[in-house]
């Protein structure tokens, strides 16, 4: 007995001695940050993260392979500590969440059947699976086997359903999947997703230029989930009440309902769940990641300004606007008339925008109070130029500077912000845009008698919204079509008394497909007018070019006066700055805007990191999905599309109230149920055919 | 040298650690489900088997026997075992970096392993000399991986089979492991 302790307690010294003169031998020198980012790591060694142990997670942290996040089952806290050893900013400690794109399921068309694989990633091997579409869901659940946190379950519609209370965002699923149809993505990467080829997307959501994703907020809608719906719309557009008002839905062009019946009132229900928002007296709270400490600085507040502003100030970066007007909403709240977008309804939605944490600064100009120079003495990392295109284009023809004459976005700014014009008792608007609607239509509630526009083709060619021009047909405008102004005649008191114009006739289509009108020789005719106003289109305003700034000088313009950018990053020739909206790419829509801020945003934050600003991969911007566009589509019953309540033409005329009324609940989830739910190749039908 | 050959046959197929003997079952059941884990398990066995056959076989010649205290066999091999995986472990990190990372971290996994130890056992069982320990040692560790890569592959493949919910995962692993150590029972006789 003595002797057996003897040798072991002798054995067990001589091993210890032994070994810890090894250790001083082969002493190797580790990063003392490896073992302190271990203890804050779970210390379960389940592999979770993908590294073996926890002690190999730890290495990668510290030698920058993985990021403090590393630890699936770690808490917020430890996973801060992490981020403090490494002295990262905690922002790229944002919590990652799975979901899944493809709703197909099984409502999706079988290639063919296969018995007996139960994998996808077997199934994927023969032929792509055996789904007809080639990117979506087989269905066999490999994701639900990867997960071991039983957050993944397969739904009863055959794809997986992804329970966020369980997920810990380790990727397990997303490894699994052989058709990149589970991501796991932070809030910010999703918030900066962009439409790619190989995305599940219905027509709509491919044409949307802010790309919404359409069928699942009208799904939401169906379920009753407004404020889901409201939510999933935020995603990409913070100007939902503005947007459901005067976008002219390009998506709904596009609707598939509509090649064999209407098309979905996509904006109608837009509209629909964005009022419900504001009526309910509630604003939903908005998320917005950890903060980065970067600054940036947003010129304009318009459409693009906001949006941009609005992601940038999600996704954690600090946000200033500057505008030279004395509210904040530029074009939409200047250049759209009260009675398409009233003022409350603005006030609302860019009060929300303003509640994250965005500063905002009126009455400064760009160019003249301050400058590139001092926004990065102030600190502003990257500036974002949204300063819209406010000048008009002139006629160019005599007499134009007569007293009477007027263009169009300088009227109706002027209009919007409270002046009162002396416009006389008749008027005639020069011009087929909306804008020249909107002129034609604001002086019909300011109590002029007759108003006329004219325009140089027939109405068929006039690039006004259809509904804009039935609207004004309505309240009375008079059109003058093929006539070109040629002189304004005015009296001895140098004002407006008549305009001249010649007749036109359509003679052979030009570029544009539209026929080129050609003067008749000696039709000159005269209109006897007090105002003339001129709305033949706009160009940005550059006065901020005077900035003597020296980095100024390389800001270049195209010969549109627009910022010269590259149209995928919307990076301008100055690293730095970045823009979008009508002064990137001339007058467009609300919803171009809107889309390209969120771009620009994308831009913005490569830049603050520090990584290239390169187009995103495979991208889709204005392009179609060439097999999800179809040319019939089968098991349709046609259905009335809900027609959009407006005001009678008697009680609008005399004041700036909203003419169009928001859909009432019974009509609107009738319309909901009009969408077919489409994806890239699968939809619901009305009928189930054979 | 036909000695030597037959020992090897012996210890890779008849005797098999795994199959024939069924020592070291849970790395066989825990490292088999993929097949990048199965070829890093085997290589750190043979490691680690060899240098402890030889540092077992040491201490029981020369320690053990002399002072007549046989009885402490198992007892310090596992201290002896697990020391020297440590010291292993410490000299590989410092002079052969590349050969300590792609061990990984199944080198400190097997320090007191079953199929390690009673491969240990079993050269002093059977009295072999210094010679035939190393080769057993070396060749049973052979074993050992070719067991373990076989069970990997043919795992990788069940997963995705279709196999009833009560078989999933370490049940049809265990039926699989037994039909596989029927078929090396055909070596047996071989020798």
């Amino acid at each position: 007995m003595t002797e057996a302790l003897l040798f072991m307690l002798g054995l067990g010294g001589a091993c210890g001695i032994v070994l810890s003169f090894a250790s001083k031998i082969f002493y190797v020198y580790e990063d003392p940050r490896i073992a302190l980012v271990e203890e804050n790591l779970a210390a379960a060694n389940c592999g979770g993260c993908g590294y073996a142990g926890c002690s190999a997670a730890a290495e990668a942290v510290v030698t920058g392979k993985a990021p403090p996040s590393v630890c699936v089952i770690s808490s917020p806290e430890g996973i801060s500590n992490v981020a403090a050893v490494m002295g990262m900013d905690p922002g790229t400690a944002e919590p990652h969440q799975a979901y899944n794109m493809c709703e197909g399921g099984t409502r999706a068309t079988d290639k063919y059947h296969y018995m007996g694989v139960t994998s996808c990633k077997a199934m994927s091997v023969v032929f792509g699976g055996m789904r007809d579409c080639h990117i979506g869901c087989i269905g066999l659940g490999d994701c639900v086997k990867s997960c071991k946190f039983g957050a993944v379950t397969m739904g009863s519609h055959g794809h997986p359903v992804v329970d966020d209370n369980k997920c810990v965002g380790c990727g397990a699923c997303q490894k699994a999947c052989p058709k990149d149809i589970i991501e796991v993505k932070s809030m910010s990467e999703k918030l900066l997703k962009f439409n790619q080829k190989h995305d599940p997307l219905a027509p709509c959501a491919q044409t949307c230029p802010a790309e919404i994703n359409i069928p699942m907020y009208i799904n939401q809608i169906k379920r009753g989930d407004y404020l889901g719906a409201v939510q999933t719309i935020r995603m990409r557009n913070p100007l939902l009440l503005s947007c459901g008002r005067v976008c002219p839905h390009p998506c709904e062009s596009e609707c598939r309902r509509g090649i064999e019946d209407e098309p979905v009132s996509i904006n109608q229900l837009k509209r629909f769940v964005a009022d419900y928002e504001m009526f309910s007296g509630a604003r939903i709270p908005i998320k917005c990641a950890p903060d980065t400490g970067k600054k940036v600085a947003v010129v304009g507040s318009g459409p693009s300004g906001l949006s941009c502003a609005y992601f940038l100030r999600r996704i954690g970066h600090e946000v200033s606007i500057f505008e030279s007007m004395p509210k904040l909403g530029g074009m939409i709240r200047y250049g759209i008339p009260e009675y398409r977008l009233p003022d409350d309804v603005l006030d609302w939605e860019i009060e929300g925008i303003l509640n994250l944490g965005i500063k905002s600064y009126n009455h400064v100009k760009f160019g003249v109070d301050f400058g590139l120079g001092s926004l990065m003495a102030a600190g502003y990392s990257a500036v974002f130029l949204g300063v819209g295109a406010w000048k008009d284009y002139e006629l160019g023809i005599p007499g134009e500077d007569l007293e009477g004459c007027f263009t169009g976005i300088d009227m109706l700014s002027r209009r919007a912000g409270g002046e009162v014009l002396d416009l006389g008792k008749t008027a005639a608007v020069i011009g087929g845009g909306n804008t020249a609607v909107d002129c034609a239509r604001t002086m019909l509630r300011l109590g002029l008698e007759k108003v006329y526009m004219v325009y140089r083709r027939t109405r068929k060619e006039m690039p006004a919204n259809e509904v804009e021009i039935v609207a004004s047909e309505e309240e009375g405008v008079e059109f003058v079509f093929l006539a070109a102004p040629t002189k304004v005649v005015g009296n001895d008191d140098g004002h407006v008394t008549h305009l001249e114009y010649l007749q036109m006739q359509l003679g052979e289509p030009d570029a544009s497909g539209r026929r080129r009108p050609e003067p008749i020789e000696g039709s000159e005719t005269l209109l006897e007018v007090d105002t003339i106003v001129t709305a033949i289109g706009q160009s940005p305003e550059a006065s901020f070019k005077q900035d003597p700034h020296p980095r100024m000088a390389e800001l270049e313009l195209t010969r549109w006066n627009t910022i010269e950018n590259d149209p995928e990053t919307l990076q301008s020739t100055i690293p730095y700055v970045f823009t979008a909206g009508d002064a990137a790419t001339g007058p467009s829509l609300v919803v171009d805007a809107i889309g390209g801020g969120r771009r620009a945003a994308r831009s913005i934050d490569l830049f603050l990191k520090g990584e290239k600003v390169e187009p995103v991969v495979d991208s889709l911007q204005h392009r179609r999905i060439k097999e999800s566009i179809f040319t019939t589509v089968k098991g349709i019953t046609p259905r009335k599309r809900a027609k959009m309540p407006e005001l009678t033409v008697d009680s609008r005329l005399d004041s700036f109230v909203e003419v169009d009324l928001v859909l009432p609940e019974d009509q609107a989830l009738k319309e909901a149920n009009r969408c077919l739910s489409c994806c890239r190749l699968c939809y619901n039908p009305d009928i189930k055919t054979a | 040298m036909t000695d030597f050959f037959v020992l090897a046959i012996s210890c890779i197929f008849v005797n098999n650690i795994l199959l024939a003997q069924f020592l070291g079952n849970c790395p066989f059941l825990g490292t088999s489900k993929k097949m990048e884990t199965a070829v890093g398990m085997s290589m750190a066995v043979v490691f680690v088997l060899v240098m402890a056959g030889i540092i077992t076989w040491m201490t029981d010649t020369y320690l053990l026997k002399p002072l007549n205290i046989e009885f402490l066999r198992t007892l310090s091999f596992i201290l002896v075992i697990a020391s020297l995986v440590q010291f292993v472990e410490m000299f590989l990190k410092k002079s052969i970096p590349g050969l300590y990372a792609g061990l990984g971290i199944f080198l400190p996994l097997i320090t007191t392993n079953c199929a390690v130890m009673g491969a240990c056992l079993i050269n002093i069982k059977e009295e072999y000399t210094f010679l035939q320990a190393v080769v057993a040692s070396f060749t049973y560790a052979i074993g050992f991986g070719l067991a373990l890569v076989l069970f990997a592959g043919l795992r990788e493949r069940i997963n995705i089979a279709r196999v009833p919910q009560p078989l999933q995962d370490t049940s049809l692993g265990l039926v699989t492991a037994g039909i596989i150590a029927l078929s090396f029972y055909a070596f047996k006789g071989m020798v």
